[in-house]
């Protein structure tokens, strides 16, 4: 039976996911580092699948490595792996280290409207784990502590660097760190509410990419929202998954 | 792209000639991985390459013999700077330096930081002393298109001889007779600047030319309409830049055997990328020599640009000006009503431009359109959320993009014109 495998190189992890037989054969996710070159090494010791298609913003690079690789947007890719998930998908919201997307979906997995912010990574998985840092937090300790916040204070900022002044601000008044941290997860919510309505916001929502592993964020997404999210298992191997699925469907 | 046979003249014009080379440098490597890189190119991109490559030599030195030949130089930035009249005067006109990040740090202590690279960039260029273009001139004509150029030019005109241009903001009879006498300013200013009086006589034949040069570019424009698209959207708006500063008639001699290069091309079927390939319509800010990233990006994404909606593009060649009028006066006003068709942003309201990017679309068969935005142009940036507006309504794809002249952003911006791309497939 023939394999597909997708590989979706990210600003924080590479994952890959083997499509065989109509199910996932094989999925695995290690960390990009400094060199993604190297980590692609290690994924691939015991040898490069034949059939690969790689995503993210690592694809340029993989595609030097893998010449014989098919590449595709990550745009698209989260969107069939989320359409896969769930046929019944209207919207799909990826927020990963670097970039958030928001897409609208067309039947099939299928990409209408999207935005996708701009060069700076505000509003995005880097902003919350900078963020943690100001607290000497993991950023999964991070998104716990903020679910114990009961008043949060309004952040303005969304520029990563001024958030941390305004938070330190925050400190210095004597803000509970808990509300502090709810008030910067609010934030980038309020930013996420805005790219999903420009392009179209309907329900059901998918939310993929690593930052749907924070439980605050979920929880304050859907209330925002005003929607249950659907949400896979492994949320930042959508990408991946669809990749493979992509894969298949233009070279079967 | 650096010769030394230039270098005197270049320290003649007092310019920094280490700083200079190394603009050189890069503008060279920039176009050869841009350019020269590009497959199935017409024969008569040489041209192109050659203006390019001479850019700062050759050219320059034109401009230099016509000054001693007693002719002024006059550089704009704008395409509201009518070149008739500056023909007609016996001077020279050229579009100044603004494509590139130059001397930003120096810029800013002269402009706000949140100011659009291309004002930084031509005041930049200035107090870097890295351009020849702007060292060369006699006057430098500046408009009131937007507050940051207006603004700018205050801080300009302690640099370099500068006239400012009033353009309106309305299009009703009385911002028609506000342009129509700043037209006769311009021309009293060009009448000081070279001791001639502009007769009718000069303004004709001056309209001819940058007429026969409009034609020339709409030519272009046409004949992009076919699939396989002919030539490459960078290759066009290049065309495009170049027009701003070669010497009009040459430039439009060699348009014109592009052009019928072109019509070969076409006729046998044959094109820059496959036919089918996804096309797309460039509409937005102007793109000074050598802001070519966008349609970089844009094309090595697996999409063709067939027009720009542009001040390098169209907004500079769709109108010509009425020849038939005699006398000074009836000149001026037909120059007067060619002018106020602009459908720049400043204006308000400026509906006519989403009705030119639609028909402009459909006559080119675009599949999408994608807008470009310079990071701080206020008025562009609105109009892009109204054109996203018109597109929806004629069914147009569309995908608005904010940048600048940094490349930092290359990657995302790559991700999203390919996403882009991937939805018309």
């Amino acid at each position: 039976m023939t394999a597909y495998a997708g590989l979706d190189i990210g600003s924080r992890s590479i994952k890959l996911v083997v499509w065989q037989g109509g199910g996932v054969a094989a999925s695995r996710r290690l960390p990009t580092t400094f060199d993604a070159v190297g980590q692609l090494r290690t994924l691939f010791a015991a040898g490069v699948p034949e059939r690969l298609a790689v995503t993210g913003y690592g694809r340029e690079l993989a595609r030097e490595l893998y010449p014989f690789a098919r590449s595709v947007t990550e745009i698209k890719a989260h969107a069939l792996g989320a359409g896969s998930l769930f046929p019944q998908a209207a919207t799909l919201l990826d927020i990963g280290g670097q970039d958030t997307k928001a897409v609208s979906l067309l039947p099939g997995g299928r990409v209408g409207r999207f935005e996708m912010n701009d060069r700076c990574a505000a509003g995005t998985g880097k902003f919350l784990e900078y963020t943690a840092t100001v607290f000497g937090l993991s950023v999964e300790d991070f998104g716990r502590l903020a679910l114990t916040g009961d008043n949060p204070p309004t952040i303005s900022s969304m520029c990563t660097v001024f958030a941390e002044t305004e938070a330190t601000t925050l400190i210095a008044r004597g803000v509970s760190p808990a509300n502090i941290a709810l008030g910067l997860h609010k934030a980038v919510v309020s930013r996420t509410m805005a790219m999903l309505s420009r392009v179209g916001l309907a329900a059901p929502l998918a939310f993929v990419g690593g930052v749907a592993r924070n439980p605050c964020m979920v929880r304050l997404l859907a209330e925002a929202a005003d929607t249950p999210l659907l949400l896979p298992d492994e949320p930042d191997m959508t990408g991946a998954l669809g990749a493979a699925l992509w894969l298949r469907s233009v070279a079967p | 792209m650096s010769d030394a046979a230039h270098k005197a003249m270049w320290e003649a014009l007092d310019l920094d000639i280490e700083a200079h080379d190394a603009l050189l440098a890069v503008l060279g490597k920039f176009y050869g991985d841009i350019y020269m890189a590009q497959e199935g190119r017409l024969k008569g991109a040489e041209y192109l390459d050659f203006v390019l490559s001479e850019v700062h030599g050759l050219r320059i030195k034109e401009l230099q013999d016509a000054k001693a030949a007693g002719k002024k130089i006059v550089g704009t930035f704008c395409v509201f700077v009518p070149e008739e009249l500056t023909l007609a005067a016996g001077a020279v006109q050229v579009g100044l330096c603004a494509g590139a990040k130059a001397g930003t740090e120096l810029a800013e202590t002269l402009v706000p930081r949140n100011t659009c690279d291309l004002i930084k960039s031509f005041i930049g260029f200035k107090l870097a002393r890295i351009c020849p273009y702007t060292e060369s001139c006699d006057l430098v004509v500046g408009e009131t298109t937007c507050d940051g150029k207006k603004k700018a030019y205050e801080a300009f005109a302690e640099l370099a001889p500068m006239h400012i241009m009033e353009v309106p903001q309305c299009k009703a009879p009385a911002d028609r007779a506000l342009f129509r006498a700043e037209l006769v300013r311009y021309k009293e200013a060009l009448e000081k600047l070279t001791g001639k009086a502009i007769t009718a006589e000069a303004l004709a034949e001056a309209t001819r030319t940058v007429n026969a040069k409009r034609r020339a570019l709409q030519r272009l424009s046409a004949l992009r309409a076919a699939d396989p698209a002919p030539i490459s959207g960078r290759d066009a708006l290049l065309v495009n830049q170049i027009s701003f500063y070669d010497d009009p008639i040459r430039f439009t001699a060699k348009l014109n055997e592009l052009c019928d290069e072109i019509e070969g091309r076409i006729a046998k079927g044959e094109g820059v990328a496959p036919a089918k390939t996804p096309r797309l319509l460039l509409a937005g800010c102007p793109m000074a020599v050598p802001n070519w990233k966008l349609p970089y990006l844009i094309e090595s994404s697996g999409a063709v640009i067939v027009g720009e909606e542009s001040c390098i593009g169209e907004r500079n060649t769709r109108d010509l000006t009425d020849e038939t009028p005699a006398g000074l006066e009836a000149m001026l006003d037909a120059l007067c009503d060619r002018y106020m068709k602009i459908d720049c942003a400043c204006f308000t309201p400026n509906d006519e431009r989403l009705e030119h990017i639609a028909a402009m679309a459909q006559s080119l068969k675009a599949d999408g359109v994608i807008h470009y935005g310079l990071l701080f142009c206020q008025p562009y940036a609105h109009e892009a959320m109204k054109v996203g507006k018109a597109m929806a309504a004629a069914g147009l794809p569309y995908l608005a993009i904010e940048t600048d002249y940094g490349m930092e952003d290359a990657g995302q911006l790559k991700t999203r014109v390919e996403a882009f791309v991937e939805t018309l497939a």
